[in-house]
């Protein structure tokens, strides 16, 4: 019944899913982190900054970036994050370059809604002991911040997920790209399409089980 | 803003964030610079690429039937997805098991896949099943894959804002004599959907940006499709992503403002007994900001 699936890299494909979403999650992260962190601080350029790069990504479809990463900056800049002869290394960075870049922005907005949670006292009693900004920020606010935040970031790393399917826009061979050729070529369509489909709610539904367990272990009780 | 993070500066504090702001203002300008030089490196600063975007044929030959596409199909997707998305965020809320349980596993089914592999499915089921043209296919499996994404996620909104009005709604629909039907068609939907306006229109959002999909992968020809044509025919293709853009951004902008601005009114109005829903269960939604030094009245972010 399943001798059509000979000759695919059923498995690869989905390792390539799952290469995308995790690397473009901690570049998102740390991305993101920092963002939070301007558009909190003290310096007001730094917070329009922050301002104005996550209402710009956030309202660009992530196609449009991702199709900009490989015809602008790839072939019209020359930019190919040190892979210029392997093409299946250029497209699969510039993939998670812009999967980093569009994920930072809701990374950024999930973290700066933890920082909304923690109690306004916190910070108040942070300052009030001396502690500097930087401080208040990396010792009081932030750890608090992120454990209230597991939610959010999990809605935000399967939404990645979902999204690392995009790449497929440039060829880079994740699942999504793995499917519309099975799909063309074999007769099985719908058999196929639930295969795929099966591999992500595999991909998802997980995640989404076992961060929720860890964010409810976490959360500050309050 | 002020901002309980850190003290209102004084003179010394005032004298860093100078400083600060100065060293972020240089990094700020060599990036612009940084990026201004690459592009002039490249040629795509001249005028000659840029020209086309003041003259009204790259406009309605390209972008504004692009655009327009782009708009078509997310509004068929957000009318057809509605109706259905109510239709089973009603039927997660039912006390029948054998309804409650098939429609929800329906709904966590479609919320867990992309909206890509929806896309493809559709437009490989009508090329082998049905006889729609060729030109029109894209659109058809565009739209059919946005509307079995949204459907689901609107039926969360659906039953979120039926959960969010206070139980004495229905007991006193109850209590009057409706029957179940009655109850959720005149009391419970109509103060429900003002609850859930800003949502559907957040919703919106995600909805426009999920078009550009089609455009890349099923050659629907939506307004990142137009931009290739465009830069084809006119060899600009920084330039022609710059305004493509820029024309998402305004598009997007003005749906989110609106989407806040009812947000607000609907706050205040109170027309509803009920909270007013800002995010649908993903990740792609704006989040609410009471903000730390702003009026922290404990709303749910």
């Amino acid at each position: 019944m399943f001798d059509f699936l000979e000759g695919y890299d059923l498995l690869g494909a989905f390792w390539v899913t799952v290469q995308l979403t995790v690397l473009s999650g901690i570049g998102s992260l740390v991305l993101g982190t920092v963002l939070a962190a301007m558009r909190v601080s003290p310096v007001p350029l730094m917070r329009s900054f922050g301002t104005v790069y996550v209402n710009v990504v956030r309202n660009i479809p992530l196609t449009v970036i991702i199709v900009f990463s490989s015809l602008g900056l790839a072939d019209v800049f020359g930019m190919t994050l040190g892979a210029a002869d392997d093409f299946e290394a250029k497209y699969f960075r510039l993939a998670v370059f812009g999967l980093s870049a569009y994920t930072a922005a809701f990374v950024c907005e999930a973290v700066r809604s933890g920082i909304n949670t923690v109690p306004v006292g916190q910070a108040e009693a942070a300052r009030a002991i001396g502690l500097s900004f930087t401080q208040v920020l990396s010792n009081v606010v932030l750890p608090q911040a992120f454990r209230s935040v597991v939610g959010p970031l999990t809605n935000v790393l399967i939404a990645l997920t979902k999204n690392t399917t995009v790449a497929a826009a440039i060829g880079v061979a994740e699942a999504a790209l793995l499917m519309k050729e099975m799909i063309e070529n074999e007769a099985q369509l719908v058999l196929i399409s639930a295969i795929f489909a099966f591999g992500f709610v595999v991909l998802t539904l997980p995640t989404g089980l076992i961060l929720g367990w860890v964010g409810k272990r976490v959360a500050v009780k309050r | 803003m002020t901002s309980v993070l850190y003290d209102a500066p004084g003179p010394r504090a005032k004298r860093r964030n100078i400083v600060y702001t100065a060293v972020f203002l240089v990094l700020l300008a060599l990036g612009i610079w940084w990026v201004l030089s690459v592009m002039a490196d490249h040629g795509q600063l001249e005028w000659s690429l840029w020209k086309p975007f003041t003259q009204s044929a790259a406009w309605t030959t390209y972008l504004l039937p692009g655009l327009a596409n782009t708009l078509k199909a997310a509004a068929l997707a957000m009318v057809i997805a509605l109706p259905l998305g109510a239709i089973f965020g009603i039927a997660r809320l039912s006390d029948h098991r054998s309804v409650r349980v098939p429609a929800g596993v329906v709904v966590e089914f479609f919320r867990a896949i992309p909206v890509l592999l929806l896309m493809l499915f559709a437009n490989e089921l009508y090329s082998r099943y049905t006889n729609i043209s060729s030109d029109l296919r894209p659109l058809y499996a565009v739209v059919t894959g946005l509307v079995l994404y949204n459907a689901s996620v609107l039926a969360e909104v659906v039953r979120a804002g039926i959960l969010s009005l206070p139980k004495g709604q229905s007991e006193a629909a109850k209590a009057i004599g409706l029957r179940k039907g009655q109850t959720m068609t005149s009391i419970l939907l109509p103060q429900s959907v003002t609850a859930m306006l800003p949502a559907l229109v957040s919703q919106l959002v995600v909805i426009v940006k999920d078009t550009a999909l089609g455009g890349a992968v099923l050659a629907f020809a939506e307004l990142l499709n137009a931009r290739s044509t465009l830069s084809a025919f006119y060899a600009n293709v920084i330039p022609s992503f710059v305004v493509v853009a820029l024309i998402y951004i305004v598009l997007n902008l003005i749906l989110t403002t609106f989407a806040s601005w009812l947000e607000r009114r609907l706050r205040r109005a109170k027309k509803s007994s009920g909270a007013v829903l800002t995010a649908p269960g993903g990740a792609e939604e704006p989040v609410a900001e009471p903000g730390v030094g702003k009026n922290d009245d404990g709303r749910a972010v």
